[in-house]
């Protein structure tokens, strides 16, 4: 293996034989990036009024709420003194980009609690006026005691409900250009130090994210047996490939300025690349995973095809997009590690299985959206239209 | 043992030196900041000792007289309790050949080390030891970038970390371009060299600076003039680590070889 630095053996800082970063700092970014992801395909109908959109606006919104919900718990996985974790709010030090993280992060869950909460308002009032017992309790308490709701007020809900998703679109671009900002402004992790990072992180979080819902929701479909939405399903490749192009080329333009510039940082990515990260990096991330969804998707989008087919190309492209964003997660978070700051040697990855940091919670933490995205669909009926009670897609 | 200089007592002429100094220091900071590049302004020398604190402690260290003893290394994980996978100071040997460079640590250099092979020494260019530590940065980016102040540097000149605040979550272990840093695996906070500020505070040296039986570590403060670092510092023929990232270390070396990173 090529060395930097024109080392002779691999030579790694004593400090820097661990990855102090690992598998739960993949799965924070991933997470987020999946929540901030959904919300902007909600926005793309409540803002932007893409009217394909609207049948899976409040799904998208609710299942970003579901990944919202989870997004912080690597991170609590990873501290090492987990119950300090609420001095990030009281004590905030705000030179540190990861400083109102905390402020911003929970902002926009509250933000994304109350939209929902607006949106299905009509239908926790009918339900509050129509059940009996504890369920009709508990139905009550969602109304906030307001068991009234007539034109004025889902008048004036709708203009609430439009000025939120509003304000969501910069926040979650905020969010997330934020957690991308956190990494490219490590200045002594050369692989992590770019301009570029928030806005790759950002493009990769939307790619993500309506991957991830695309997914869903063929599921739901195909497991309810209710018909597909094929005129909303070219749409959403459509944006879903233009997104995607528009994240791909951030990624090889950061790569090819580096690699133009021959500087500094790339004394030391070049042998990472050549090296630790050549299999997760240029033949999948770069490779596999990004060519095949381009010419998939681009297929999808600039052919006539149409019915199964295309749902399972379009299911396809959206499966190989959610690995190509975790594998930029980690060859990002986990690759920039692997340079030992002796710049004269890298540093051994290990796969933990059960640690604290291991797969299993990792597992398990990335389960937990879809389990709570079920649990609330088993209340609320999230593909109907909440106002009139009736199917609306 | 060497006791902590008292703070700093100049005559008249020395004052007005100093005063000029910090003068000249604070103009051309001042124009620098304005109009120059802000990196050129952090390594302005005469902010070190331009504060209003008492001391302002700096740490040097000679390559030209470490002889790889690991007589330090063991000092501080005795005196500081040191975890067995981590270090706040070790020694690294180098050995520059034709063929490129030869660089190890083992164990940090706790047990010194062993002659060089043959093979080494067939191509043999020069050899040497470095030690290598926190660098107490005035600029910090470990500092910069704690979530919550848990880490935070002194008037005096010392980076220190409050176990009783710090989260564990590894982000100033990140920015360190130095890794002087790691998350201590028994506390699970951040932990570094402090220059046994405990032992500083009552009046001793660091326990690393004690044992270093060749005087390749000095430590001592710049407000002092008859200090050594004081002297080593005037003289300006002192270098740090990675002076391309610009973190400004207070931890100058003597006699820095290229190979050095």
């Amino acid at each position: 293996m090529e060395l930097p630095g024109d080392a002779l053996v691999n030579f790694i800082f004593p400090n820097n034989a661990k990855v102090w970063w690992s598998v739960m700092i993949v799965l924070y970014p991933y997470l987020t990036g999946l929540m901030a992801g959904a919300f902007v395909v909600s926005a793309l109908s409540h803002v932007f009024k893409i009217k394909e959109f609207k049948p899976i606006a409040n799904f998208a919104l609710i299942a970003a709420f579901c990944f919202g919900l989870f997004a912080a718990t690597p991170l609590l996985v990873h501290l090492g003194q987990p119950q300090r974790a609420y001095e990030i709010y009281v004590t905030p030090h705000l030179t540190s980009a990861m400083s109102i993280f905390g402020y911003f992060y929970s902002g926009y869950l509250v933000l994304l609690m109350i939209e929902i909460w607006l949106i299905y308002r009509p239908y926790f009032t009918r339900m509050a006026n129509q059940t009996k017992g504890f369920m009709g309790f508990i139905w009550y308490l969602l109304t906030l005691g307001q068991l009234e709701y007539n034109p004025a007020s889902a008048k004036v809900d709708q203009k609430i409900i439009a000025v939120l998703a509003g304000i969501g679109i910069p926040w979650a671009s905020v969010l997330h250009g934020y957690v991308g900002f956190v990494f490219g402004s490590v200045k002594a992790v050369a692989w992590w130090a770019t301009a570029l990072q928030p806005f790759i992180f950002l493009s990769s979080a939307i790619v993500s994210g309506m991957a991830v819902l695309f997914l869903m929701y063929t599921f739901i479909r195909w497991r309810q047996r209710q018909a597909y939405d094929f005129a909303m399903v070219r749409k959403y490749m459509a944006f879903l490939w233009g997104i995607f192009i528009l994240d791909y080329a951030l990624e090889v333009i950061e790569l090819a300025f580096v690699v133009y510039e021959r500087g500094y940082h790339w004394s030391l990515i070049e042998p990472l690349l050549k090296g630790p990260l050549f299999d997760s990096y240029a033949i999948m991330q770069m490779g596999i995973l990004s060519v095949t969804p381009l010419l998939i998707l681009g297929y999808v989008v600039l052919s006539n095809i149409s019915g199964r087919m295309m749902i399972h190309m379009a299911n396809f492209g959206s499966l190989i997009l959610l690995l190509q964003v975790l594998f930029m997660r980690f060859n990002v978070v986990v690759g920039g590690q692997l340079i030992s700051k002796s710049e004269r040697g890298f540093v051994d990855f290990e796969w933990e299985i059960l640690a604290k940091e291991g797969i299993l919670t990792a597992i398990v933490l990335f389960v937990a959206p879809f389990v709570t995205y079920y649990i609330i669909s088993r209340f609320i009926p999230i593909f109907d239209d909440p106002a009139a009670g009736k199917e609306g897609s | 043992m060497m006791p902590i200089p008292s703070p700093i007592e100049a005559d008249t002429d020395s004052r007005r030196e100093f005063l000029r100094n910090i003068l000249a220091g604070t103009a051309t900071a001042t124009v620098l900041m304005v109009f120059g590049p802000g990196a050129m302004a952090l390594s302005d020398p005469t902010r070190r000792t331009k504060n209003k604190a008492k001391h302002q402690f700096a740490y040097v260290i000679n390559i030209n007289n470490c002889i790889g003893c690991g007589n330090c290394v063991r000092a501080c994980n005795k005196e500081n309790n040191v975890p067995a996978s981590v270090f706040r100071t070790w020694v690294e040997r180098y050995v520059v050949t034709d063929e490129g460079v030869y660089v190890e640590s083992p164990n940090g250099g706790l047990k010194g080390f062993e002659a060089v092979n043959k093979k080494l020494r067939q191509n043999f260019k020069k050899s040497f030891t470095v030690p290598k530590m926190c660098n107490h940065c005035e600029d910090p980016p470990c500092v910069q970038v704690c979530p919550v102040g848990a880490t935070f540097k002194t008037e005096e000149g010392f980076v220190l970390v409050d176990h009783a605040h710090c989260l564990g979550c590894a982000y100033c272990v990140q920015a360190c371009p130095y890794a002087a840093r790691y998350i201590d695996p028994i506390k699970h906070v951040s932990d570094k060299c402090d220059w046994c500020y405990h032992r500083v505070k009552n009046g001793k040296l660091p326990a690393c600076v004690t044992v270093c039986p060749n005087k390749a570590r000095l430590f001592g403060d710049l407000k002092d003039p008859e200090s050594e670092v004081t002297k080593i510092f005037k003289e300006d023929q002192w270098m740090v680590l990675k002076p391309h990232m610009h973190t400004d270390p207070t931890c100058f070396y003597i006699g820095l070889p290229r190979e050095v990173v």
